[in-house]
């Protein structure tokens, strides 16, 4: 089970790109891939992201997770077929061991929503004009 | 405001740029680092004993670290041998990661050593996931553990370099099926080499210290189909864009 090293991956990274963009008052979401063949599972992994993000800036945001199927890609014969669990990644067709694998290892932040300060708020009313 | 923002970002990236650095770092300085993965039990030290022996015998200067959770009865072992051993204990967690091994190299690491084996957590699942920067990834599975491990253990198995058999002196007892547990590897790593050992009895002991060293020398490894991937980490950016729907909803749910 190392879904809470993970977990810690994602926030340090979050945590990081939140203080370089400075003003950050609470990150809302992390949407992250998560391929087939990463060997991560997901349900853990929202799990232990939960407990880990209590206390920091990124505490009760919610981790949208993406699958990613496995799919390959025999160099010679140029079949194509979904990988599968367990995988299956020599050619079904033709027996080849040169596979291109095309995806399924994605183990990536893809994007987080999260709060500006208020620098970015309205600092007045706005007047009848701009309603 | 809200805003989502792009981050295109490994999760292990991290890591990974530890691994980079210190394998380069240890690469420099002429150390190849042997990455042993397995189940507890599988007879990781006890084959690693024989080929330290051996590697001190031929006078290949190596060293071993390994890691456990708990006890120092590993580093025992291997220490017979007469090469440089070093202990990690874990306090638990299930992994090492390329951070904790560069510390621990950190002043200990003897000069001149040719080649490090780092014995990883008896542990399939997790340490797949970490590259520690070792030149040579080595997955070890006993007989008795059934000739479907390779399928149940895709991650690890798929991003070997080498399998190695172990206690294939009881296979027979164990009525071990060698054909099935070949074609198993196959299908999650086409073209990887398989090993049968026996460190009880002395069979292909040697050979792991030879594919070792092969790839200290540079010799080409095998080109796992798992680690043959689009490089997704190349792409890093980062640029803002705000919400389209909801900016206004999500900023007055702020209180």
């Amino acid at each position: 089970m190392h879904e809470m090293s993970i977990a810690l991956a994602v926030i340090g990274q979050v945590e990081e790109a939140a203080e370089q963009a400075g003003d950050i008052t609470a990150v809302r979401s992390v949407r992250i891939q998560v391929g087939e063949l990463a060997g991560v599972v997901p349900d853990a992994l929202s799990f232990c992201f939960e407990l880990a993000c209590a206390g920091t800036v990124l505490e009760g945001a919610e981790l949208v997770t993406d699958s990613v199927p496995g799919r390959a890609r025999c160099a010679p014969c140029a079949h194509e077929w979904a990988v599968g669990m367990p995988p299956r990644l020599s050619c079904p067709r033709c027996g080849g061991a040169t596979t291109d694998l095309l995806s399924g290892r994605e183990l990536q932040i893809v994007s987080v929503r999260w709060e500006d300060g208020p620098t970015h708020a309205l600092t007045r009313e706005p007047i009848p004009e701009e309603r | 405001m809200c805003r989502v923002v792009d981050l295109q970002q490994a999760v292990l990236a991290k890591n990974d740029t530890t691994a980079h650095t210190l394998r380069a770092g240890l690469t420099a300085s002429g150390t190849t680092v042997v990455n042993l993965l397995s189940s507890p039990g599988s007879g990781k030290t006890a084959l690693l004993e024989r080929e330290l022996v051996l590697a001190r015998q031929r006078s290949v200067p190596v060293a071993a670290l390994t890691a456990d959770l708990a006890t120092e009865n590993d580093a025992e072992r291997l220490a017979r041998s007469g090469v440089p051993v070093k202990q990690v204990l874990t306090d638990g967690l299930c992994h090492l990661e390329a951070e904790m091994l560069g510390r621990h190299l950190e002043g200990w690491l003897p000069d001149g050593t040719r080649l490090l084996f780092v014995e990883n957590v008896g542990n399939l699942v997790c340490p797949a996931s970490y590259d520690l920067g070792e030149t040579l990834r080595v997955v070890l599975a006993s007989v008795t553990e059934g000739e479907d491990k390779p399928l149940k253990y895709p991650t690890a198995f798929g991003l070997a370099h080498l399998v190695v058999v172990t206690k294939t002196d009881i296979a027979e007892a164990v009525e071990f099926d060698e054909g099935a547990f070949r074609a198993n590897v196959e299908r999650v790593n086409p073209g990887v080499e398989v090993l049968l050992t026996s460190a009880r009895r002395d069979r292909g002991v040697g050979a792991l210290l030879d594919r070792a060293l092969a790839a200290a020398d540079g010799s080409p490894l095998h080109s796992p189909v798992m680690a043959r991937r689009p490089d997704v980490s190349a792409h890093s950016h980062q640029h803002t864009h705000e919400h389209p729907h909801g900016t206004g909803a999500m900023a007055q749910s702020r209180s």
